[in-house]
């Protein structure tokens, strides 16, 4: 299929400068019946449903469980949701654009988030990432990327590691930190942030 | 100097879980407040003084009293979305004393009559999600949460809903929106969501740290809150201090007190004793103040009057070694990549900001394009649905105010050190053109 180039300048929604492909039927809502769902995904995605009154509210919780299940929010995974939640896939895909943390395309399931907001970035966030690039860049199990503030300013410069907050982040810790992000172990312990005690003078003082 | 509130026993081990905030005097409030009537609940939300916390410091009472009595359904939603750059008070409260918020979210809901609530947190602290759960789960257990609380008759339920980053959920209407299953974009207001709100109905939206403060309300009553502070700024706010300074962190002070005591005395300054080039009094979204600024009252009328914001009460400093070219290109960055693209002012006026600092960066801008910059910022302000865009215009427009000579000094530089560059290539190509040799 030809490239169509819509802008001269690019769009962060993946995808954008594909052409649609006019031959294909529209997607409609895929049938319940027929469609194979995981049983696990089907459980999530069900209680995600439970926990609000209107249906179409449970999109985040199941597209958050399709990309547990896969790793990233791939088409059968949302035509599967759509399916328990009996709406379009184009419904579901519409909202997964619109939220940075649903993989549109296959990464690695490791994710490393790198804060590179005003804070952090006055505190050498970017030079975190180009060195936290620089030793897992290369490697397809990892997914590293700048993000925006991520609310722990406090150690800055930090990164998420799998939803794991770790900061601050020396320069010379990156490889430590870069080997136990590959061996799947804990990151940085002494400086994850839920061991950090209140900077509060007061509270210290009791 | 006032007591802690919001941060008493915060580092207490294991607050975090029903036994030990129990022990320390939790949940002694709800039965207090759901004995009141709720139109004195409300007067007494009132009276305390206490300003929403979120960034826009609207009255809190005011706020509940907006409500419609009636039997339709109403909601009370806990905006947990902290992304305002810089702020990061929410996360501690919800990390070490979840109970807290969810007794104040109780009384709250009380006092509007809301009987389904949610806290809408950002997808991004899943640490902090995890611990909120589990705090549900247990009150949920001890039959705080459920059918006829401490015998009164009132019925509640509260569920626990992520999102999954995007900045504009923050925005009470995007985040409705969010919650609904939708893409986070904000809603035409009026109606506001006091009347149409989530699933369209009459829905009160507070922010963790407004929510937090009500037990404390209750327990000191509305007068003995009122106390703390100064005029118009009751009660203590947790302030987040970040950017180059020595000591960042989440420091509760009481209303008013000075910005000089609260980034020299608190926080510890600039490392090296170097100076304070500018500083965000209310996070990245309000205009930057100056060194000059120190001595003004850290309280929503005072900072005000010195032309910027309390916003959501996140100090960034920022020191003379830092480039304000940087800076705002950081800025126009991260609200271009936030936009959520409903309103054409916002969208590109944001994107079109990104790509003017890019090129003071690239060293092709001219010195007029400081005076288009900040032309299209006053061309956003006041012209969209929300005040996303206005959150990038206001910053920026101050920066190229404040420091335009080193805006100019800096497009001059880059494009010198650009024209040397190419010139370089020219020679190092040794292309010969006729009559020219280089």
């Amino acid at each position: 299929m030809a490239e169509v180039r819509r802008f001269t300048h690019d769009s962060r929604i993946p995808g954008w400068d594909r052409a649609a492909d006019l031959d294909k039927e529209p997607a409609v809502v895929p049938d319940a019946a027929t469609t194979e769902v995981p049983p696990e995904l089907r459980a999530a995605i069900e209680d995600g449903m439970r926990r609000f009154p209107v249906g179409d509210s449970a999109f985040i919780p199941a597209l958050y469980a399709v990309q547990e299940h896969y790793g990233w929010c791939p088409p059968e995974g949302i035509e599967q949701a759509a399916a328990v939640l009996g709406r379009t896939p184009a419904a579901l895909s519409a909202v997964a654009t619109f939220y940075d943390m649903f993989e549109m395309e296959q990464l690695g399931r490791k994710s490393v988030y790198v804060c590179t907001n005003i804070s952090c970035s006055l505190c050498g966030a970017d030079e975190l990432l180009a060195a936290l690039e620089g030793e897992l860049g290369e490697d397809p199990d990892v997914n590293v990327r700048g993000f925006e503030c991520l609310g722990a300013c406090d150690i800055a410069p930090m990164a998420s590691v799998n939803g794991v907050y770790v900061g601050p982040i020396g320069l010379g810790e990156v490889p430590e930190l870069a080997r136990q992000i590959r061996q799947g172990d804990d990151p940085l312990p002494e400086r994850q942030l839920l061991r950090r005690p209140s900077a509060d003078p007061k509270v210290a003082e009791k | 100097m006032t007591d802690t509130l919001l941060f008493k026993n915060i580092d207490e081990p294991g607050l975090n879980t029903i036994d030990v905030y129990m022990a320390h005097g939790g949940y002694t409030q709800l039965p207090v407040a759901l004995k009141m009537e709720r139109e004195d609940l409300i007067t007494e939300l009132s009276g305390s003084g206490l300003r929403g916390r979120g960034g826009a410091g609207f009255p809190m009472g005011k706020k509940a009293s907006f409500i419609p009595k009636g039997d339709m359904q109403k909601y009370v939603v806990c905006n947990a979305d902290e992304s305002e750059p810089g702020t990061f008070k929410d996360r501690e409260l919800i990390q070490k004393n979840p109970h807290q918020l969810i007794e104040g979210l109780l009384i709250a809901a009380f006092a509007v009559d809301a009987t389904i609530n949610y806290i809408y947190i950002r997808g991004e602290y899943d640490q902090q999600a995890d611990i909120l759960d589990a705090a549900i789960a247990e009150a949920r257990e001890r039959g705080i949460i459920g059918e006829n609380i401490f015998d009164s008759g009132f019925s509640v339920q509260l569920e626990l809903a992520r999102g999954a980053g995007a900045y504009i959920c923050g925005e009470e209407t995007g985040l409705l929106d969010s919650l609904e299953g939708k893409r986070g974009n904000p809603r035409l207001k009026p109606p506001f969501p006091a009347n149409e709100g989530l699933f369209n109905g009459p829905t009160l939206i507070n922010n963790v740290e407004t929510l937090s403060a009500i037990p404390s309300i209750i327990k000191l009553g509305a007068e003995g809150y009122a106390a703390i502070g100064v005029k118009d700024s009751a009660g203590t706010k947790l302030v987040s201090i970040s950017g180059n300074v020595e000591r960042p962190g989440n420091y509760e002070v009481a209303l008013g007190t000075s910005s000089r005591e609260l980034i020299y005395g608190l926080a510890g300054g600039p490392v090296d004793g170097r100076k304070i080039k500018c500083w965000f009094p209310g996070g990245s979204s309000t205009p930057v103040l100056t060194a000059d600024d120190l001595d003004v009252g850290y309280d929503y009328d005072s900072i005000e009057a010195a032309g910027s914001m309390l916003g959501s009460g996140a100090i960034i400093v920022v020191d003379e070694t830092q480039s304000v070219v940087e800076l705002a290109y950081k800025l126009a960055k991260f609200y271009s990549h936030e936009s959520c693209g409903k309103c054409t002012p916002c969208r590109e006026g944001t994107r079109w900001t990104f790509h003017m600092v890019e090129r003071i960066k690239e060293g092709t801008a001219t010195p007029m394009d400081l005076d288009i910059m900040a032309a299209v910022q006053e061309q956003i302000i006041g012209h969209c649905l929300c005040v996303l865009g206005d959150a990038m215009a206001m910053p920026i427009g101050s920066l190229i105010a404040k420091f335009r000579d080193e805006f100019e000094a800096e497009i001059e530089a880059n494009r010198n050190e650009r024209e040397r560059k190419l010139a370089e290539e020219f020679a190092a190509a040794e292309v010969e053109i006729e009559g020219i040799s280089a």
